[in-house]
């Protein structure tokens, strides 16, 4: 690998480092809490009102699979579709041959408009594009918030989640919005407002796509706003970047996708607006429509039989709004645009470099407790492809703290008498508590009681105990 | 440098020498449902979209109540004339479309089951902007356009025509997750559902 993959924040701490420090942000931690505490409760009302969502899921699965296990055959015909619809097809083997393809197809224009797109987030677009003069406005409400910011996503669909009202208020007053006060409406009308010139006057678009068909060659975007309307129709030229796991089979198959992805996302029966198109169509839309194709790790990802399921992954976020370790540490943890339970198996793929100490440490972001599995649309089994990363991971690195104390545990468990021993010691570990937990030890148990509580070791060990008044 | 596409296209056969099997695709979910116009009106209604349910003669009546006065986008091929309505028509620059109060449509297919209205660029719905940039939309479905199930209303559509789905009016939960109406798209949606 030559360059570096952009899937993870350069110069991100480790998950374990960046987790202590969220633990410690009360304010962080309590935007969280309400914001998946309520929209579990609407995903799980939303979903219980189809009697037939097993039945969904697993065609949602097999459709997935089918796609992936004849990946080479559905490219070549969804090419084939787009192309003869009047688009053109780009491909990008990585983050950097995207960029400058998305670049050079930009031409003389100095500003583009974008509505929220992970493809493009994935490979560093917007600062690709800025560092050769280019300006790319996210149209998004959040996406809009996170960039006035300065910020980082900490959400696949809600990438400003991490914010209440009066910060937000606070960034767009820094960025010369002037609303008048913190209420949403008032807010979303300052982003109304200050985007709608350039949606009227901005000659090319960039968007992702949530399927593309490869029977009949057509794209969609699902979103909300009405933002994705506006870039796919009023610009000149319309840019469409997209993973290339994003295929579907058939114009048909689309019909499990727009029940499945609405309902786990926004918990809605429906979002308010999809749109699909099929190349150009004269008279309606723009008059150039590109696709690139993007690579970017994925076919390392699907080269693996256990991990390749995550490339099921529709992007909906579900698995994050019922992960009790996202809700604690929130997004931005994990260092890369891919957080929550599908970004601690995506990113490490896709990173695809067993040195990448960050995003090697993803894999053990998570309790396994198997909630993620549970609500996923496409039933993607999280916590196996996590026990087969973090094997990986451990391979990969050695002699890691882990496997050491692991080996030193063996050692003990070997022999009564050294079991007996360090059960004594083990007592000792009482002077480091407080109100009966302990919440920092030292030495290798540091690294457990970084961020949890550690019960206090028994006064006297039962065998003891035993010795003393029963033996 | 090698072809991208000939690379991507080999690492992917790479990828799969495993030769994974794929179990078929399995289709027993619902595929058919009520598509009566009161659950259509009462699925719309629940995403805060205004909804009428009328007869073919309450029609013309009723959107001159809501409209007179009005400089209104009207899309070639509606068949309702609306008296004290000033009738704007295409080619109309993307300023005019800003500036209008509001556009009357049609519909290709709407359904019951999500509430969702699909327009396909057909006759009286116009190209894909008219619908976006007015701040009121005005839809008419008439009864035989309704699809019960999300399936049944793909069957009926054209994936090769541009297609807009649309589930109440434009809305964002981006903050604190409190639905507001109306960001980029049209604020208030008007929904017609004929008997």
């Amino acid at each position: 690998m030559g360059t570096r993959n952009p899937v993870t924040w350069l110069g991100s701490p480790t998950f374990p480092e960046a987790a202590r420090t969220a633990l410690a942000d009360t304010q962080l931690r309590r935007n969280l809490r309400n914001a998946t505490t309520t929209i579990r409760g609407r995903r799980a009302q939303a979903v219980g009102e189809l009697p037939d969502w097993e039945r969904l899921r697993r065609a949602g699965e097999a459709i997935k699979d089918d796609v992936l296990h004849h990946l080479d055959r559905y490219l070549e015909q969804l090419e084939a579709a787009v192309t003869a619809r009047g688009g053109v097809v780009h491909w990008a083997r990585d983050a950097a041959e995207a960029n400058d393809i998305v670049l050079r197809l930009c031409g003389d224009a100095r500003e583009v408009v974008k509505v929220k797109s992970m493809a493009t987030q994935e490979i560093g677009l917007n600062e690709a594009l800025a560092a050769a003069g280019v300006h790319a406005v996210e149209t998004d409400l959040a996406e809009l918030i996170v960039q006035l910011g300065d910020d980082r996503p900490s959400h696949i669909l809600v990438p400003a989640i991490h914010r209440n009202r009066s910060e937000i208020r606070e960034i767009f007053r820094a960025a010369g919005l002037g609303p008048a006060s913190d209420d949403p409406r008032v807010l979303a009308e300052a982003a109304r407002a200050h985007l709608r010139r350039k949606f009227l006057s901005c000659e090319v678009a960039v968007s992702g796509a949530n399927f593309a068909v490869a029977d009949t060659g057509s794209v969609v975007v699902l979103e909300s706003e009405g933002n994705g309307r506006m870039c796919l129709t009023l610009p000149r030229k319309l840019i469409t970047v997209m993973g290339l796991e994003k295929v579907v089979p058939t114009w048909q198959d689309l019909e499990v996708f727009l029940q499945l992805l609405p309902r786990s996302s926004t918990a809605e029966r429906m979002n308010p607006y999809t749109s699909t198109w099929t190349g150009v169509t004269p008279g309606d839309g723009p008059e150039e429509f590109h696709l690139v194709l993007l690579d970017n790790g994925r076919t390392a990802t699907l080269a693996d039989p256990v991990g390749r399921q995550a490339l099921r992954c529709i992007r909906c976020s579900a698995c994050l709004n019922v992960c009790p370790v996202y809700e604690r540490t929130g997004g931005r943890s994990y260092g890369s645009v891919y957080p929550g339970p599908i970004g601690a198996i995506l990113t490490p793929q896709l990173v695809d470099d067993p040195h990448d100490e960050q995003a090697a440490s993803l894999p053990f972001a998570s309790s396994l407790c198997g909630a993620c599995f549970e609500v996923c649309p496409v039933r993607i089994d999280i916590p196996s492809v996590l026990t087969h990363l973090r094997a990986r991971a451990v391979e990969a690195k050695g002699r890691s703290a882990e496997s050491v104390a692991m080996a030193a545990a063996a050692w003990v468990f070997a022999s009564a008498s050294r079991y007996e021993k360090a059960q004594k010691l083990g007592s000792l570990a009482r002077l480091f508590a407080h109100d009966g937990r302990i919440s920092w030890l030292p030495g290798p148990g540091a690294a457990w009681t970084s961020s949890r509580d550690a019960p206090v070791p028994a006064r006297e060990p039962f065998r003891e105990w035993w010795r003393k008044n029963r033996g | 440098m090698a072809d991208a596409r000939a690379e991507i296209l080999g690492r992917v056969r790479a990828a799969l020498r495993d030769k994974p099997d794929t179990p078929p695709v399995v289709r027993d979910y619902v595929r058919t449902g009520d598509a009566s116009v009161e659950l259509l009106a009462d699925r719309i209604a629940h995403y805060r979209a205004t909804v009428h349910v009328v007869t073919p003669d309450e029609v013309v009546p009723l959107l001159a109540e809501r409209l007179a006065g009005k400089r209104i986008v009207v899309p070639d091929g509606l068949p309702w004339d609306v008296p004290g309505v000033t009738a704007l028509r295409d080619p109309l620059t993307v300023e005019e479309l800003d500036r209008a109060d509001g556009v009357l449509t049609g519909c290709a297919v709407a359904i019951a089951q999500t509430g969702t209205i699909v327009l396909d660029g057909g006759p009286g719905q116009g190209r894909r902007a008219l619908t976006l940039l007015p701040d009121h939309h005005v839809c008419v479905v008439r009864s035989d356009q309704i699809a019960g199930t999300v399936p049944e209303a793909l069957e009926r559509l054209d994936p090769l025509r541009p297609l807009t789905f649309i589930s109440g009016p434009s809305a964002t939960s981006d903050i604190e997750l409190d639905r507001v109406e109306g960001v980029h798209g049209p604020r208030r949606l008007e929904v017609l559902v004929v008997t």
